[in-house]
Parts: structure tokens; sequence; C-alpha cells
């Protein structure tokens, strides 16, 4: 199975074929393992098979979350709560732990102080302690996101409307925030401030330093008819070209999806807590509703792997169900 | 059987007297050029605004109800009248039109969904 788009037909960077494949995968959370630099990935049950720990090299290994929504409760998944615990107990079950998540926005609904709590809670239940968070529109849908700053972005200390970046075993990890002070008729939005800040946080590092983006909407043309894109991602793209290895992580659109650009990885998770229609198959991005048999098929966690030599990740999940 | 005793008698005479006057007074309203009880509606539906634009009356009221499953705003691009929270479904958001003129306006949430309300005198 190709794990970059193979089929392009359309020349719109949807490989229809290939998104297919991914759905079929269906996942919420990616392990991700960094290894003398290189990022890879496992399934749950890969790593179950082999006796249950990672590879010996394996330096680093983290894991994606993303798209609660704790608070929705329509027909396309009445309890995300619980599927949402489910996750958890999935990254608990894990035999060696993952060393933080990052949850790439949408914790909430409604962006309620109540469904903060909630998934706080629920949150406590999980193993790993370290998470760090980017929002999505539904986190900060009625005060620009005060609320989610402080909760998720003190510990950061993160600048502007809350971007800020880390370092974990020798990789720069950059989390960017594209879901405030968007403009009429136009898409996910970086805003001059924050990309003046990234140029200026990667300058001195090392061409050879892996580098892992994340944020809440993807930073390549998805499908733009849906807003599902960020209008000035080309321009932060623009002050990453010179790495060797850059992997862009987003959730938002519900729905595994993967484009291999140069060095440049993009890779979509899933939800926690319904799926969304593939790009331009429904008359809007609305909540998927299928079989409640299903619904947790479409769920879940995926493991990913990056090996030395190869520039394309190789995504595959296991559900919830 | 319902026997109308004298009470109810007189409060469904009371109300048709109500209704009546209502109709009037709504009937009276479409030649006025302000009429603050007229609701110009708009459905958001499948991340859209329906109708996209809508030409009003100034002093007319202007009603969104979200029919999405997905919470959306409607903010004033040029900031001309105060925002709404983000509705939920079924939620309502209402404004009195202002002074003429051509009033654009997106959802913050999902900024691919625009619309216009155009305000005559």
């Amino acid at each position: 199975m190709p794990d970059y788009i193979s089929h392009d037909h359309e020349h719109d960077g949807i490989d229809r074929r290939g998104f297919l494949q991914c759905m079929a995968w269906a996942g919420t959370g990616l392990l991700w393992t960094i290894s003398g630099g290189v990022l890879a990935s496992r399934t749950l049950a890969e790593i179950a098979k082999a006796g249950g720990s990672l590879p010996a090299a394996t330096d680093l290994s983290f894991l994606q979350i993303s798209d609660s929504h704790i608070g929705f409760s329509k027909e396309a998944n009445k309890d995300v709560t619980e599927t949402f615990k489910i996750a958890l107990d999935r990254i608990n079950a894990m035999p060696t732990p993952p060393a933080f998540l990052i949850h790439t926005g949408d914790i909430t609904q409604l962006s309620k102080p109540e469904e903060f709590d909630t998934f706080d809670e629920v949150l406590k239940s999980c193993r790993t302690k370290d998470v760090f968070y980017v929002p999505g529109e539904h986190d900060v849908l009625n005060d620009g996101g005060k609320l989610y700053r402080e909760r998720y972005l003190k510990s950061v200390e993160g600048k502007g409307s809350g971007w800020y970046s880390f370092n974990k075993n020798g990789v720069h990890f950059i989390a960017l925030v594209n879901v405030l002070d968007l403009q009429a008729g136009g898409l996910g939005q970086l805003g001059d401030e924050q990309l003046e800040w990234l140029e200026a946080d990667v300058k001195n590092l090392g061409s050879s330093t892996p580098i892992v983006v994340f944020a809440h909407i993807p930073l390549w043309a998805v499908y733009p008819q849906w807003g599902w894109g960020t209008s000035d991602s080309e321009r932060a793209l623009g002050y990453l070209k010179r790495f060797g290895s850059v992997t862009v992580l987003n959730g938002h659109i519900h729905q595994v999806l993967q484009k291999v650009e140069g060095n440049v990885t993009f890779h979509t998770a899933m939800s926690t807590a319904f799926p969304q229609p593939a790009p331009g198959t429904a008359p809007s991005p609305g909540p998927m509703k299928v079989p409640a048999e299903q619904l947790r098929s479409l769920l879940g966690l995926t493991n990913v792997q990056y090996k030395q030599g190869k520039s394309a990740l190789a995504v595959v999940d296991s559900n919830l169900s | 059987m319902i026997t109308l005793t004298s009470k109810d008698k007189m409060a469904t005479l009371f109300c048709g007297i109500v209704f009546l006057n209502l109709s009037l007074f709504a009937l009276g309203g479409e030649t006025k050029s302000a009429d603050s009880t007229k609701q110009n509606r708009i459905e958001i539906k499948d991340f859209a605004f329906n109708p996209k634009t809508i030409t009003v009356k100034s002093g007319e009221k202007v009603t969104w109800t979200n029919r999405d499953e997905e919470p959306h705003t409607i903010v004033s691009v040029e900031k001309q009248f105060k925002k709404s929270t983000a509705l939920d479904t079924d939620q309502e958001f209402t404004i009195t039109a202002g002074a003429p003129g051509t009033y654009n306006y997106f959802c913050s949430v999902h900024p691919k969904m625009t619309g216009t309300i155009v305000v005559e005198k």
C-alpha cells in the first residue's frame, strides 16, 4: 500500500484511492518513535506481537490524539467521553508507554469550562502524564482562546496566541496556532507575528535536526472548499525547507490523510469523537453518521513509522472496536 | 362534549380580539419603512447561510437559526454589529437592522461561510 499520494488525477493533492485505503484503517492516536533522529511508528498490534516492547534503538516515542469534542452528544456519537476513555485505555495498555502525548485540538465541542473539566478529569486516567496541546477552533469559540491558554499553554509559555516550541531527544517540536483571527472567506491562518517567530525559532538549528510541526487545521490544502487548509502555510513551510526531515501532524478533518512532499510528510489524525466525510463527498463537512456498530471502527489508535532512507511515512491504525 | 363556561367564552373572545389586533398591526407594519416586528430569517444549514443575501428595511429584525450539528457564529466583517456567541444546534441570534447599507458577515469558526445583509431605508 502506498503511503504517499500515488493517484492525484484531479491535481488537487487528494489521492482518492489512497484516501479510501486510509479510511479503511481509521485511527486516532499515532505512536511516534524516534530512533537516531528518524521518526518511526508501529501499530499496537505489532508491538503486542513482538513481545510487548519497543525496539531497543528507540530513543523516543509519543502519541497523537485529536478532536475529542467533549460535549458533543448528537447522532454521530452520543457518548464522546466514553470513546475518549477507550482511546486512553488503549494507550494505557501499551507495554511501553509513550513519553508524552500531543493533542491536536478540539478538546471540546463548545469551549465550555465544564467540557474542559470533563476532559481533564478523564485524562487523569492516562498513565502518560505529559501532554502538549494546540487549540482547535472549537476550543476558542467565544473568548479568543483565553481560557484555553490559561489551562493548557501556561506551562509551555505559549507566545502570542499560544504557539511554542520545545526539544526532546534531539527532535525539535513546533506547536502552531492556526484557528484564531480567521478572515472572512479564508482558511486557517498563522499570521505574520507567528510566522516571524517561526523563522527566528528555527534559524539556528542544524538542517539535520528532525522537525515535528503540529497544529489543528491541516497545513496543506486538503480541501479548501471546506476550509481544510491554512492560507499562509506555504510561508511556514518555506522556513522548514532546508531540513532533512519535517513531519507535520494535524487534526480537524477527523480522518487519516497523508501526503509527502520532498522532505515533508503531512499527516492528519482521526478524531476520538466522530468521523467526518471524505473531501467533497457530502454537502458539508459536518459529523458523519455511521451505524452504531461501525463507529468505533472509525475511531482508534494509529502508529506511524518513519524509517531511515525513506521519506514517506507508513501509517497503520488499530481501531477502537 | 366540552361546554364553554362564560369565563372561557370571555377568554376566547379576548384572544380573538388580541389576534385581530396583532393581524392589523402586522398588516399596518408592511406599509411602514421600519417594522421592528418583522422577522427576516436566515437558516444556517450545511455550513451555509440561506439566503446568502437578504434585503431588509432599517429597523427590522434579522434572525439566524443554526440547523447544523456544528457550532457557528455570525460576525460582521467590518465590525458593524455585535458578534454572536457560538450558536449550538437550533440556537438563534437576532439583530435589528441599523442604518441603510451593505453588511457583510461570516462565521468566524468556518470563515468560508459568508453572507450579506442589505439594509434599505
